[in-house]
């Protein structure tokens, strides 16, 4: 229990933190409902076109993902993220590591609270622009909500992990803008955030599958859309968990290995 | 060059020469990074290409367009905005030089601001994106059967440039957007990223309030979908004939002259933060 208070009262820090910028939310949330609206419009073409479903989506089901998608973005935060990569450029990495609280763990509940914290700004208006301009086809049972938040969980923890290896690049190369950058790319268009991973051909398929990409967007989705239940919604979920288990783990051995390399100048 | 004995004209160009050169020579200095840099550029231009060719995978015609029609769309809209975001793609960092005050230093010095920002760092690690634009832009013009005409020939050379006009058009009305915004800095994002992704497609993807949106006050259908479907000679959907392609040069300027305005407007609204 006196483990967990320091990671809680951390959570809610990062909670607090976001919501204080309620500006750059708004800002956010316009920018993801034009991209909803934009993504939707190519889906709802693609299937015209096709004259029936494609990768096992109808056009409610492919504008619905379309807006699920954009309203995961800020929670399970896929775009830029550097703030340790800075600390480790700065030196303050070393006041985080003298801290008696797991370097981690720490940024990990932080991130969990900053996740919390988006879900009404920055997910909640975005679901109601689809609503209003092409409808959200959106599961009546209760189950795809209950598993969609665990998947959601999952999700935004599995890219913090992931967040944070790409991180620690920064205590092997100066400048990791070009690392995060990277990693944003393949995260949009691994995670089946551009279009549903069933729409690639079998060989990009084959690749995002390879990745923890669609645990991050593809999983939770269609979780939320009522595409995967029963058997099928626990394997997603227990693939979550497996690759949030590796990359956490390589998370620590990258953050034993840069510690012991860090050289911080002054006292 | 001798600058001290031609003017003050000569003047000014050499030192936008020596800041330049001195920018150019700065992104080289860590090669790991550039390195990554220019692989990050050339990643994120192909990963709209696997968008576009998933796409296509599943359908054989989108909107108006086959698959060589769409990478000549695709090739035109990609080389537009690699040009544009080499050279104006910093205009993104306004909101940072505005929280940190460093916007007050530009105003004092004797140069235009505009001109300071789109020196102060002209990326060319961002020059990736342009590179897989030619190449599809080549590779399309290949695979399509134009018939060629001189003024087709010439409105399809035009056209990058028009389209690196535009989306240098939306940045600058973004980053003049910022002296109000402040905090919702990224708001902008979705005209102008928005009209990035929107560039990539025809105009008949989109439903028509998107589309008349997409030919008047955002227009990224005069990037490429336009002035291809001028060259291809496509009668184009209702609200966007293929006809208005003939007047991507035009629109090209008229966007940049609206955004000089709008940036005017946006410095002369600019207080300072007392930095």
């Amino acid at each position: 229990m006196s483990a967990l208070t320091p990671l809680c009262a951390l959570a809610g820090a990062g909670f607090r933190r976001y919501t204080t910028y309620r500006a750059a939310m708004i800002g956010g949330a316009v920018t993801n409902s034009v991209f909803g609206l934009l993504r939707a419009s190519v889906l709802v073409a693609t299937i015209r076109s096709r004259g029936g479903p494609v990768g096992g989506y109808d056009t409610s089901s492919a504008v619905t993902y379309a807006w699920i998608s954009q309203a995961l973005i800020a929670v399970v935060e896929l775009f830029s993220w550097q703030e340790i990569a800075l600390r480790v450029r700065t030196g303050d990495i070393a006041v985080d590591l003298a801290r008696p609280v797991d370097l981690q763990f720490a940024y990990g509940a932080a991130d969990v609270g900053r996740g919390l914290a988006a879900l009404l700004p920055r997910s909640l208006p975005i679901l109601l622009v689809g609503a209003a301009a092409t409808g959200l086809a959106l599961p009546t049972s209760p189950w795809p909500y209950l598993l969609g938040a665990v998947a959601v969980l999952l999700a935004t923890l599995l890219s913090f992990a992931c967040r944070f290896v790409v991180n620690l690049a920064a205590f092997w190369i100066v400048e990791v803008r070009g690392v995060v950058g990277l990693y944003v790319m393949l995260t949009t268009l691994l995670s089946g955030l551009i279009l549903p991973i069933t729409w690639f051909p079998p060989w990009l398929r084959l690749l995002a599958n390879l990745t923890p990409f669609p645990s991050m967007v593809q999983v939770p989705a269609d979780m939320l859309l009522g595409r995967l239940w029963g058997p099928q919604a626990l394997a997603a979920l227990g693939v979550q968990a497996g690759w949030l288990l590796a990359v956490g783990a390589l998370g620590r051995v990258a953050l034993t290995a840069g510690s012991r390399r860090l050289v911080v100048q002054g006292g | 060059m001798d600058a001290s004995c031609s003017g003050d004209r000569v003047g000014a160009v050499a030192a936008y020469r020596t800041v330049l050169a001195s920018r150019l020579r700065s992104q080289l200095q860590y090669r790991t990074s550039f390195a990554l840099y220019v692989l990050t550029s050339v990643v994120t231009a192909l990963a709209g290409f696997a968008e576009v060719l998933t796409v296509f995978h599943n359908v054989p015609v989108l909107g108006d367009l086959d698959l060589r029609a769409a990478l000549l769309v695709y090739g035109l809209s990609t080389f537009g905005f690699g040009i544009a975001n080499c050279v104006a793609g910093q205009l993104d960092t306004i909101p940072t030089y505005i929280r940190t005050g460093t916007l007050e230093t530009m105003l004092v010095r004797p140069q235009p601001v505009l001109a300071q920002i789109v020196t102060s760092d002209v990326t060319l690690r961002r020059f990736g994106v342009g590179l897989v634009g030619v190449v599809t832009l080549v590779v399309a013009l290949a695979a399509n059967p134009v018939h060629w005409t001189p003024a087709r020939a010439g409105l399809l050379l035009v056209t990058p440039l028009s389209g690196a006009l535009l989306f240098a058009a939306l940045f600058t009305a973004a980053g003049a957007l910022q002296f109000w915004l402040v905090d919702a800095s990224e708001v902008t994002s979705s005209f102008t990223y928005g009209a990035q992704y929107a560039s990539q497609f025809s105009a008949a993807v989109f439903p028509v309030p998107l589309r008349l949106l997409l030919v008047t006050a955002v227009p990224a259908a005069f990037v490429a979908y336009l002035p291809a479907a001028a060259v291809l000679g496509l009668t184009g959907p209702r609200w966007a004939p293929g006809r208005l392609g003939w007047g991507t040069p035009v629109v090209a300027v008229a966007a940049c002259l609206a955004a000089l305005a709008l940036w005017r407007l946006g410095v002369r609204h600019y207080t300072g933060a007392g930095g």
